[in-house]
């Protein structure tokens, strides 16, 4: 069972990885359109790629 | 920025600060009511981007706006920019609207849910160690672990609630958030002391879990309620911020709230009036259809008064202010929705009502097993260890999902036909309304009157082709524009006789086509043509596509259909003979639509209203349920709990009837949550309830109450 004391903070801590990314996409502000940002994927990119 | 290898790499932070920037003082926020998909968003923002001196433009889908950082150019160059690529757009009071738009209750509310999220998932995975047997030190071990996590995450996402039952309480009442504050904290407590005791009843899961799914359901609520800002807000900003201001005979561009009664200023052709005025110098036609729901322009010449938010068409003017700020007629129809809106607000959602009966109910109930327990066995700690247990075995779970579920589901059904839900409690006032009324120019119609041909020979037809294509008045724009295949006849020596019409030569003779004062006719408009009576011009409005099938489905609901219009009775007349409404009013100011709906409301009626103008916010916001066309402008949509995206009317029968279909389930989830607490209470009372037996019931009806909700026709 002393794998557990491993295990258990490596659990916790890529759990709290999974937070802090939320809350750094909350944070800039990327669910304030939706629904553009849904559609913006359709768009064309307007500067051609330079390679 | 650096240069990386990888253009996504180096585009994706780009993006994300794009996204960041919220509205700096500076800013322009135009409303946008038309723009619906990618190629809106693609042509809106390379259209403003195109115009020197703008650094940025960034369309927001969601609230149909566009933001733009740009120096020294004034906002209405870029209605004109948005108008020539198609696009109809309004300004929006900047900073007014700053303070609308950071939605920092629904950031936080997500931050709730982040957290009890990430916290429910990792005591869940200790609980079922336990569960499958952990004994002994690992048992504790695994309880210490999670008290460690539940503790702090349950005081920061359950804050919510505990504010509320706080509020509540200080008032002497009773709400939802009383028991479920009182289920979470007793948990946590008799969880951290049963872990300190080594004992088996530790409840953390069931805690976090019912903090979190309460939250997601609090958010769904929040997320329906957030786009239903205030009307009365939003009308405001669309006052426009900046007016010309003549000193001297000099321009000075200043803030409309700097203007003094008295003060000279000027109105551009395009403008929007800032603030109530008479005309001193030079005349125009007015476009007051979104104030009154004229579908014609209005001549407007010397000492004639003018409100703020009418739009100027065709000549520039010079106004004498009469009213500014609070006493303009825009500002006194906020007010008007204003209160109406108190009105509403009045409206007990369901939700409520069945948390006004469950909330003592099962205090009692707790208590009562407390006292019984207690009685029986004189063990005080054993009477609250299964009080507590029944606490939380009541608590709300599948109650508080109920609505939100539903609702959620009624409302993305509706969006995907085409309407958009944005009161909370809209639906379920839907679901009950016995009366609609329509208003007409914009709602019922498409807005643009067209001329009626029917009655004219091609000569006739042809002089008028070319008198309309030779002035650019608004009346003889739309001339132009409904006989757009015509061939014009020759005509020479064109002259515009200004507020009276336009003159010219053909095959020798004077024609002219104008008011109808100006060429001894009864009616405006008319044509002459040589010495021959003047023929009168008669306009017909197009209608909307589905109102007549919308008012037929109406009709055979047995749902009564009135009229409610600005306009004049001929076109009402005309155009209720068409659709078969035999109850229509005409010339009715935005007071008596108010007026006439609440009568109709005090006389037991729940009426629907489905309008567009400006003068029709009032009426929306007094009455029980509203609905605008997507073409309206902001303040209407604000005002309205419901806003048509498609263009056909033929949709709202169908909205009405899913209305009445979600009202049902509701009232189905609450059965279920009840039989659920039927099954599960005495269970709990007799002292049977586990740790597992709680979470296993309270995501059984969770379920349950959420699949039911799905069968929202």
């Amino acid at each position: 069972m002393n794998v557990l004391i491993i295990l258990i903070p490596v659990s916790l801590v890529l759990a709290g990885l999974g937070l802090v990314a939320f809350l750094w996409t909350l944070k800039s502000k990327q669910y304030d359109d939706l629904d553009g940002d849904a559609w913006r994927i359709l768009l064309e990119d307007e500067k051609p790629r330079d390679d | 920025m650096s240069i990386s290898a990888c253009p996504a790499c180096s585009a994706a932070p780009l993006a994300i600060e794009i996204a960041a920037k919220s509205a700096v003082a500076g800013d322009i926020i135009l409303s946008l009511p038309s723009i619906h998909c990618a190629g809106c968003i693609g042509t809106v923002e390379r259209a403003l981007m195109a115009v020197n001196g703008v650094t940025e433009a960034r369309v927001n889908l969601s609230r149909k706006r566009v933001t733009i950082a740009a120096t020294g150019i004034a906002p209405e160059q870029f209605i004109e920019t948005l108008e020539a690529v198609g696009y109809e757009a309004h300004i929006l009071d900047a900073p007014m609207m700053a303070s609308v738009d950071t939605d920092s209750e629904g950031r936080k509310l997500l931050l709730r849910i982040a957290v009890a999220g990430f916290a429910m998932m990792n005591v869940m995975l200790f609980s079922v160690a336990v569960w499958s047997g952990a004994a002994e030190a690992t048992q504790k071990m695994f309880h210490w672990l999670s008290a460690l996590i539940a503790v702090p995450a349950l005081a920061f996402s359950a804050q919510v609630f505990f504010r509320h039952a706080w509020q509540s309480l200080r008032v002497g009442s009773l709400n939802m958030d009383v028991p479920i504050s009182l289920a979470i904290i007793l948990a946590a407590g008799l969880s951290v002391y049963e872990t300190s005791v080594g004992g088996e009843s530790v409840y953390f899961d069931a805690a976090l879990s019912l903090t979190f799914f309460l939250l997601v359901g609090r958010y769904l609520d929040h997320r329906t309620r957030i786009a239903a800002r205030s009307a009365a807000q939003e009308l405001s900003a669309l006052a426009s911020p900046n007016a010309v201001l003549l000193v001297d005979g000099a321009q000075r561009t200043v803030p409309v709230t700097t203007l003094n009664v008295g003060d000279l200023i000027r109105v551009h052709v395009g403008m929007r009036v800032p603030v109530d005025g008479a005309v001193t110098h030079g005349g125009s036609d007015m476009d007051r259809s979104f104030l009154t729901g004229e579908s014609l322009p209005v001549h407007v010449s010397l000492g004639d008064q003018i409100a703020a938010g009418e739009v100027n068409l065709t000549g520039p003017l010079t106004l004498r202010v009469t009213a500014v700020g609070e006493d303009t007629t825009l500002a006194r129809m906020a007010a008007l929705v204003e209160t109406a809106e108190g009105a509403r607000n009045k409206y007990t959602a369901l939700a409520d009502r069945a948390a006004q009966i469950y909330a003592p109910a099962v205090h009692l109930l707790a208590f009562v097993t407390f006292i019984g327990w207690f009685v029986l066995s004189r063990d005080a700690a054993l009477a609250l260890n299964i009080a507590i247990s029944v606490l939380i075995i009541t608590c709300p779970c599948a109650l508080g999902l109920a609505v939100p579920a539903v609702m959620t589901t009624a409302t993305g059904r509706l969006f995907r036909r085409g309407l958009l839900v944005k009161n909370g409690t809209a639906l379920e006032r839907l679901s009950q309304i016995d009366t609609v009324v329509f208003d007409k120019t914009g709602t019922l119609t498409e807005g643009h009157a067209r001329i009626d041909t029917a009655a004219m020979d091609q000569t006739t037809l042809a002089l008028l082709a070319a008198l309309a294509r030779a002035s650019n008045h608004p009346v003889s724009k739309a001339i132009a524009a409904a006989l757009p295949t015509l061939n014009s006849a020759n005509i020479t020596d064109v002259t515009e006789h200004a507020g009276q019409g336009i003159a010219a030569n053909w095959q020798g003779q004077s024609v002219r086509l104008g008011s109808g004062k100006w060429l001894g006719c009864s009616q405006s408009p008319a044509l002459k043509i040589g010495d021959a009576p003047a023929i009168p011009l008669h306009f017909s409005e197009t209608l909307r596509i589905g109102a007549i099938e919308a008012i037929a489905a109406l009709k055979s609901a047995g749902i009564p259909v009135h009229i409610f219009s600005g306009d004049t009775t001929e076109a009402v007349d005309t155009l209720a003979a068409k659709l078969d409404v035999t109850s229509a009013h005409a010339q009715m100011l935005p007071a008596d639509k108010m007026a006439r709906i609440k009568q109709l409301s005090d006389d037991g009626a729940k009426v629907l209203m489905i309008g567009d103008g400006l003068n029709d916010t009032g009426a929306l916001a007094q009455a029980y349920a509203s609905i605008s066309p997507a073409s309206a402008l902001d303040a209407s949509r604000a005002a309205s709990d419901i806003v048509l995206l498609s263009r056909s009317l033929a949709e709202i029968p169908d909205a009405i009837r899913t209305a009445k279909s979600a009202r049902l389930r509701v009232l189905e989830n609450f059965g279920i949550a009840a039989a659920y607490n039927l099954v599960a209470v005495p269970v709990a009372i007799l002292g049977f309830a586990s740790p597992l037996s709680a979470a296993i019931a309270m995501s059984a009806s969770s379920i349950t109450v959420l699949v039911n909700a799905l069968r929202v026709k």
